[in-house]
């Protein structure tokens, strides 16, 4: 059963910060779920080829022909800050 | 004078093409009526000087204009997926699903509330507020499309398209009274619509009834360059026009018409297959020995794909930012913590969970191969069925409130419309008449590419159940 250090890990790696209420509630209502979950475990699944694709797709891939694309100010219009070159952020570094 | 309101979209696009209505009074009517729209069922209405140009001569679909559900990029037009984290974005481009549209004559109308990124049953997750039910304002009117639903319920849009993932079409459709058609998958391009679950989101329709779903689904489908996953339909359906069910078989799955389903819903389901059988089709019963598993897998699958689609919302190229700490890890971190809704942080959470080192085969591995095992039962069934039936949500539309408490409990609302896209099928739900006074949904499904098949097989019942939609548009 997930417990509060393992929902600490997941929300590091999903990027998310939770204060304590929320990690408390997470571990709850995500117990909940995966207890519900965990049925499929019952099942016989040997053999069973995993869903990659679920309609049949062929020649899928399109001709390699450059055509026009976003400016760049229409690309950095919406974001949060942009510099004349692209997206700023702090420097991974610091 | 034409009561406007009481006509179909078809209905008013032929009034059109024929002089009895002119295209400017439909645009202003419903431009009016999304603008008034007292049920949050809209984010963004079309402004009174924004009269689309006249549509190309024959265009199919006749000026009548479409409410859009939020998550589909439309260009220059705030497209916010019912969450803070891209609150205000204007995207530059526009869906396909969108243009296509617009090119045959149904321009954009408005933007539809929804539950944030698709994440719902009740459309109570929404960054805007829920919306509420027209037939009874105190109840949700399902999601995650909700707001399509309400508006295309309450006359505020002639028609309405949104998304289906795990029943977001279908299941407001049901609980508003009105025609959900969730398509193949990948017979509508997914480019341009702000991504959830990739091997299951589906763009689809919201409409008075199934010859307006079959007309605008017609304009919405085919393969684009721009989203590798989408396909030519081999047979684009045209207008349904079945009046009997002779010789088609229907399959009721024991699994998902018994237990779980509310006792009134079972009783219109109950009267709907009688009347099936009176107009000629034969029913028995079949297995989906997996449907029972299928919301796990579902559960599994769908939020595992969102978490790593919604890593894109991290503060850097549109949207909100909260610098956090001041590092850019704390960055990404905090923007996200003060940008997501609880649910998403619970979908993200979970799928992160199952992908997670250790337990991607105990959880993900396993539910794609209990996918495939789903698949394979509609397969064995539509070798005897041509479709397959059932309610299309278990319970009438249900108090707001009532399950935002227990998110297991709203998941349970996904029952009966969760299997279909695991296996990638098409499925329709219609009206079907009332339990408590509010709207039931009755569910059609068949095969990859049988919309055309199955929209007759819908039109047939839908004459012969007769459902009255007018109170909700009081």
């Amino acid at each position: 059963m997930i417990d509060r250090d393992d929902v600490l890990h997941v929300a590091r790696l999903a990027r998310l910060n939770l204060d304590d209420g929320e990690v408390d509630r997470m571990t709850r209502d995500l117990g909940d779920v995966l207890e519900h979950i965990e049925r499929i475990s019952e099942l016989d699944l040997e053999g069973v080829e995993p869903t990659t694709h679920v309609v049949e797709v062929s020649g899928a891939l399109r001709p390699d022909e450059p055509t026009p694309s976003l400016t760049r100010e229409e690309a950095l219009a919406g974001a949060p800050e942009a510099g004349a070159d692209g997206f700023v952020v702090p420097s991974p570094g610091a | 004078m034409t009561d406007l309101l009481e006509l179909t979209a078809a209905a008013a696009g032929r009034a059109v093409a024929t002089g009895d209505l002119a295209r400017s009074e439909v645009w202003e009517a419903y431009r009016a009526r999304a603008a008034a729209d007292e049920l949050n069922a809209f984010t963004w209405v079309a402004g009174a000087d924004d009269a689309p140009p006249a549509p190309a001569a024959g265009a199919p679909l006749g000026g009548i204009p479409v409410a859009v559900k939020d998550l589909f990029c439309t260009r220059g037009v705030p497209s916010q997926a019912g969450s803070r984290i891209i609150e205000g974005y204007r995207p530059p481009y526009t869906a396909t699903a969108v243009q296509r549209l617009a090119d045959a004559g149904a321009p954009l109308l408005g933007k539809t509330n929804q539950d944030e990124f698709a994440m719902g049953s009740s459309n109570e997750n929404s960054a805007y507020g829920p919306v509420l039910n027209p037939w009874d304002r105190t109840r949700v009117p399902g999601g995650s499309s909700g707001g399509s639903a309400a508006a295309v319920a309450a006359g505020l849009a002639p028609w309405a398209i949104g998304t289906d993932t795990g029943g977001s079409v279908r299941q407001p459709a049901a609980l508003c009274g009105i025609v959900g058609l969730k398509p193949t998958y990948g017979s509508v391009s997914r480019y341009g619509m702000i991504a959830f679950a990739s091997s299951l989101d589906q763009a689809g329709t919201l409409t008075r009834d199934v010859t307006d779903a079959a007309l605008l689904y017609r304009h919405m489908t085919g393969r684009d360059p721009r989203d590798a996953t989408s396909l030519e339909h081999p047979e684009p359906p045209g207008l349904p026009t079945a009046e009997r069910l002779d010789g088609i078989r229907l399959g009721v799955p024991e699994e998902l018409s018994g237990e779980g389903i509310e006792p009134g819903v079972r009783e219109t389901f109950r009267q709907t297959i009688a009347l099936a059988e009176g107009l000629g089709a034969s029913v028995d019963t079949c297995r989906l020995p997996h449907a029972p598993h299928a919301l796990s897998a579902y559960y599994l699958i769908a939020p595992a794909e969102a978490s790593s689609n919604l890593a894109r919302f991290d503060g850097v190229r549109y949207g909100l930012r909260a610098e956090g700490s001041g590092t850019l890890e704390d960055l990404y971190g905090a923007t996200r913590a003060a940008g997501f809704g609880a649910e998403v942080k619970r979908r993200i959470m979970l799928g992160t969970y199952a992908l997670s080192s250790g337990y991607y085969d105990a959880y993900y591995g396993r539910a794609q191969r209990v996918r495939t095992r789903i698949a394979e039962d509609f397969r064995a069934a539509f070798a005897q069925f041509d479709f397959v039936v059932t309610p299309t949500s278990p319970s009438v539309a249900f108090a707001l409130g009532a399950r935002t408490e227990d998110p297991l409990a709203m998941y349970l609302s996904d029952l009966c419309t969760v299997p279909m896209p695991l296996a990638g099928i098409p499925a329709i739900s219609i009206p079907n008449g009332l339990s408590e006074g509010l709207p039931t949904g009755f569910q059609i499904a068949g095969p990859a590419f049988s919309e055309g098949r199955m929209l007759d097989a819908a039109f047939a019942l839908e004459q012969a159940i007769g459902f009255d939609g007018s109170p909700a548009r009081a």
